[in-house]
């Protein structure tokens, strides 16, 4: 069963939307039961870190996205479901968060004075990624694709091991994607990306992302 | 940072709506119908838009919004980002806006008649959620002021001021539409657009005055915009989307090439 987490903080009609045209059948739930249940684990969210978290623990989903984290379930998160992974978030004050990503979330850097190709926060647009040789889930992205990303803040894992991507910020290489085991986060939207992020939502949902490297031919 | 690199500017589809079709006129006013709003959303899918606005521009008038339904339905099968504006006046509004499949609302009236209806949708949603819409009409050198009700009221307010409040308030982005010069294909409002880019650290979509390719580039090349919203230009095919990006190209910008699945 392909789990859709709703804690009150995602826009879920636009990935349930990709989901059905993919063919995915799924759940939208807010009932750490059905998290139970998941063999894959799909965690959107937007808005702000502290309160993400805040809506995660009120519907007692922290520990059931732990438990699933613990039983290999692969798990997606996207945006600030991708942050949500990470130990600790710096919005708004600092926050703890699901902690299975050893790291922390913490905002893009500023643009530098007089750079003519300054990127305005929050970065709003369509970037290409480098991915990582062998990031298992990405690979399936060609290298025209483009994925498409909203957002003031990015995850920071301490392990540079767990970056599967980044993208150029200002002057520093930002870490966009993120993996340990089978939990998989993106901070961009796969599920506004056009076909490309359709295809990736389809390796997510398709493949055992623990079995690597990938293939994708 | 290499070129390969550079983000490229947004192309962004603005369709202006008013019952079930999709109008258009020349400073906002002398509407005539181009077209229904899904079959349109769908071409511009297929063609690679970075991004949908749909603007309601009967909304303020009549007080209501009927642009939801057609929001749901696109958002079933296109999968950008989608801009809801006009008639956007409360959380709620915003609530069901986003509901509806919309990633961010574009707010103008509300947000002049009370500007902290701003700060509290990006408390409630994020600044990210939240794109400030203004409607510049020059009032002198270096001067425009902000209109609301899709171009029919004054304001009186100072629109390089008021950009800066409402960053300051949380808006995320800013959708900045010439009165002067929409729907007249003569090319942007590039004094509108460089002020506005001076003034605010989020990005600027412009919009208004598109007639040819080498107007987009001018304000993505010269005044540095972030995105361009375009109506006439792709609604009655003076440039479509593929053009305008190989023209972009051949200047050396950053150019975002859809993969042409999109089509399937």
């Amino acid at each position: 069963m392909i789990t859709v987490v709703d804690y009150g903080r995602g826009n879920l009609f636009s990935l349930g939307q990709a989901l059905r045209h993919l063919g995915f059948a799924h759940t939208v739930s807010s009932d750490p039961a059905d998290l139970d249940r998941a063999d894959r684990i799909l965690f959107p969210g937007v808005g702000a870190f502290g309160d993400a978290m805040e809506g995660l623990r009120a519907r007692g989903l922290v520990e059931a996205l732990r438990a699933a984290a613990e039983r290999g379930v692969p798990i997606l998160g996207i945006c600030v479901g991708c942050q949500l992974l990470l130990g600790r978030g710096e919005e708004f004050g600092s926050h703890e968060g699901l902690g299975l990503i050893p790291g922390t979330v913490a905002r893009l850097p500023g643009p530098r004075e007089g750079d003519p190709a300054a990127i305005r926060i929050p970065n709003v647009g369509w970037r290409r990624l480098h991915v990582r040789p062998g990031a298992p889930v990405l690979g399936a992205l060609g290298p025209d694709d483009m994925m498409y990303f909203v957002h003031s803040f990015a995850p920071r894992p301490d392990d540079p091991s767990h970056v599967s991507a980044t993208i150029p910020v200002n002057g520093e290489d930002v870490p966009v994607a993120v993996r340990r085991g089978n939990i998989v986060g993106v901070q961009f939207h796969p599920e506004k990306s056009g076909p490309a992020g359709l295809k990736l939502l389809s390796q997510f949902l398709g493949a055992a992302i623990a079995q690597e490297p990938e293939s994708v031919s | 940072m290499a070129e390969d690199d550079a983000p490229p500017p947004r192309l962004i589809a603005r369709l202006d709506i008013k019952g079930p079709n999709v109008i258009k006129g020349i400073h906002l006013e002398g509407l005539r119908v181009v077209g229904q709003p899904g079959p349109m959303a769908r071409r511009y899918y297929e063609q690679g838009v970075d991004e949908i606005i749909y603007m309601d521009t009967v909304a303020s008038l009549y007080g209501r919004n009927n642009i939801l339904p057609m929001v749901e339905e696109a958002a079933r099968d296109i999968f950008v980002p989608l801009t809801v504006g006009g008639g956007i006046r409360t959380i709620d509004d915003i609530t069901a806006a986003l509901r509806s499949g919309a990633d961010k609302v574009a707010i103008n009236t509300a947000a002049i008649a009370r500007p902290d209806f701003l700060r509290e949708a990006a408390e409630t949603f994020g600044s990210q959620c939240i794109t400030l819409s203004i409607e510049a009409k020059r009032r002198g050198e270096g001067r425009w002021e902000a209109l609301t009700d899709n171009g029919r009221e004054r304001t009186g307010v100072d629109v390089l001021a008021w950009v800066v409040e409402a960053e300051r308030l949380g808006a995320g982005e800013v959708l900045v539409t010439s009165v002067d010069k929409e729907g007249t294909r003569r090319g942007f409002d590039h004094e509108l657009f460089k002020a506005m880019r001076e003034r605010v650290t989020v990005p600027v979509i412009g919009c208004g005055g598109a007639g040819t390719a080498d107007h987009v580039v001018a304000a993505v090349r010269d005044d540095g915009l972030d995105a361009i919203a375009c109506a006439s230009l792709f609604h009655y095919d003076h440039c479509p989307l593929v053009d305008l990006r190989a023209a972009l190209a051949a200047e050396g910008l950053a150019v975002r090439f859809p993969p042409e699945a999109a089509a399937a």
